[in-house]
């Protein structure tokens, strides 16, 4: 066993851990961490990734030892932290990841955002093969990897004023809601067309 | 993974005196980015009771130019920022194509030069735990009758691995030397001798690196006078992977001839594979098609591919072929 001081999401954190355990292992098994993923634990999958010093890095194959003295931080450190408790801030990126639906099970969504804003924190008009390239070491099995880069361009695009490109499925959201908010009210379509299994 | 006490050395020399003295106790590891040993020791190939941090030293992360322009690289200096160095990819454009095309980039921002270099094979049967074979201290290289596509073509025998480093190709084409220091003192080998073939040496490792010993620093000589270089690695995805094949070549022109040349094949042999017959044969000759067929012809000539891996051949002289027409066409 070992005491260990982590710097974790801006907090200062203690807790004892044997020597051979991981960071990703410190975070899950020790300090309640679980947003960052034990997909692999062997390098392959991404799904742990967490910022050292705002570098990406696979938490699974960093041992805790070694994360003393920089600063970690994990997907529940990735939001700004809110001003007022009723508020809850987002990334940009979790805004346009939720937005664009590009994601499915979560499971590879941590460690794609923290890959993400890393690449944002060096280059904040990354091209499309840059983003892919950012990402390349994360593996998703469900979404696919179109929505996930759409995501990132469309975090990127807000953040710099622009509306364009903005994804598929943005553009499909706005045009809903414009529908919803120019129809006369709320409950008039159901109301004056029933439905094949509406009740006559 | 086994439990272990972790050693915090301030210096090399410390450092050093912690490592057992003979390569058969294996108490004791290096670990520097931890990339490769980290998975060794999930896997239990190995289970040191001592991991010697060398993050802990001072003086061995970093890049230095010479006056005489050439480049010494620390031992922990990271893929990362190997990658990003604009004077590095100006004068040794090889080095910094090999280093970007390693892994993801997590695994860059961690992994060190010296890692690199000292890491171990890739092979499905060293790998694998239920496997006890010849690289583990077993009687047997499975791959032989096995499952070998990714095996080597080149330089294969009794152990048929193939040296898994991009790094090591393009030094070892750029004339790198590495700085080794043990408690006997400092000595410094050409990074070609600092690979073995198993037919050469111990067959349970890859390189002439002593028990008690660290790789601290990697010269790259000044480049020539008009010196080109380029890496090129093919993988069989195109996000991360090993290489299938890869190929380093530095060259020089004259005029319309070709001064000199040197070509270091990846992943197809134990070791980077220096072809210096071809080398020489090329010196000299007109820039042109025929240059290009003679290299990817006698390059591949010595060629014994096994069940699987025979695609490698063509893959291989392809590589060479691309190299030469992006350095001198
Ligand atoms: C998913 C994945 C994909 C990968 N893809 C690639 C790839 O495409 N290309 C490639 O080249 N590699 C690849 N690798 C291997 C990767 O681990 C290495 O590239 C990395 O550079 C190792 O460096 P490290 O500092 O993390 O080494 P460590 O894991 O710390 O050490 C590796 C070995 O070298 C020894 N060692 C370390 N430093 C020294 C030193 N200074 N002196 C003497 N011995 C030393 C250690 O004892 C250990 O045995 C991949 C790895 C993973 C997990
Ligand atoms: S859990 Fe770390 S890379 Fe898969
Ligand atoms: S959303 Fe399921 S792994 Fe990516």
């Amino acid at each position: 066993m070992r005491v260990l001081q982590l710097q974790v999401n801006g907090d200062t954190l203690e807790t004892a851990a044997p020597v051979h355990w991981t960071l990703l292992e410190v975070l899950r098994y020790r300090l309640g961490l679980v947003g960052s993923k034990q997909g692999c634990d062997k390098g392959d999958c991404g799904a742990c990734t967490v910022l050292l010093d705002g570098k990406p890095v696979l938490s699974c194959l960093t041992l805790a030892a070694n994360a003393v003295g920089h600063e970690v931080t994990t997907i529940e450190g990735l939001a700004p932290k809110p001003e007022t408790t009723s508020e809850p801030a987002l990334d940009p990126i979790q805004r346009a990841f939720d937005d664009c639906g590009a994601l499915q099970c979560g499971f590879c969504q941590p460690g794609m955002m923290l890959s993400a804003r890393a690449l944002l924190n060096t280059n904040a008009h990354p091209t499309r093969k840059e983003i892919q390239q950012a990402l390349s070491g994360n593996l998703c099995r469900c979404t696919g990897y179109t929505q996930i880069v759409q995501a990132v361009e469309t975090a990127v695009a807000r953040v710099s004023g622009k509306t364009e490109p903005d994804c598929a499925w943005v553009a499909e959201l706005a045009r809903d809601r414009a529908q919803i908010d120019s129809a006369p009210n709320e409950a008039s379509p159901s109301s004056t067309t029933p439905g094949p299994g509406a009740p006559s | 993974m086994k439990n272990f006490e972790m050693a915090l050395p301030n210096s090399v020399d410390e450092a050093v005196g912690l490592l057992p003295k003979t390569l058969s106790d294996d108490r004791a590891r290096l670990l520097a980015g931890g990339q490769d040993l980290l998975t060794e020791m999930k896997e239990y190939l190995v289970e040191p009771d001592l991991v010697v941090n060398l993050k802990s030293i001072p003086d061995l992360d970093g890049v230095v130019w010479a006056s005489d322009g050439s480049l010494e690289i620390g031992a922990l200096t990271t893929l990362a920022s190997l990658e990003k160095d604009a004077s590095i990819a100006a004068a040794f454009p090889a080095l910094v194509q090999a280093a970007a095309s390693i892994a993801s980039p997590q695994i860059r921002s961690a992994a060190t030069v010296g890692g690199n270099l000292n890491q171990r094979p890739r092979c499905w049967y060293y790998r694998s735990e239920d496997y006890p074979c010849l690289k583990k201290g077993g009687t047997e290289c499975f791959s032989y009758y096995g499952k070998n596509r990714y095996n080597a073509i080149l330089g294969g025998g009794p152990s048929y691995i193939v040296h898994p480093s991009d790094l090591a190709p393009a030094l070892v084409a750029l004339g790198a030397e590495v700085q080794l220091i043990s408690p006997r003192g400092e000595r410094v080998l050409t990074l070609e001798e600092f690979f073995v073939l198993p037919s050469e040496g111990d067959v349970l490792r890859e390189t002439r690196l002593a028990a008690d010993e660290v790789l601290t620093r990697i010269r790259v000589p000044a480049p020539a006078a008009g010196q080109r270089s380029i890496y090129l690695k093919f993988k069989e995805r195109d996000a991360y992977d090993f290489a299938l094949a890869a190929v380093a070549l530095v060259l020089q022109t004259d005029g319309d001839k070709l001064a000199s040349c040197r070509l270091v094949l990846g992943a197809v042999a134990p070791v980077p594979w220096r072809c210096t017959r071809t080398e020489r044969k090329l010196a000299g000759r007109p820039l042109g098609e025929e240059l290009v067929a003679l290299a990817a012809q006698d390059a591949l000539a010595d060629a014994e591919p096994l069940s699987e891996n025979g695609y490698k051949v063509p893959l291989t002289q392809g590589l060479i072929a691309e190299a030469f027409e992006a350095l001198t066409i």
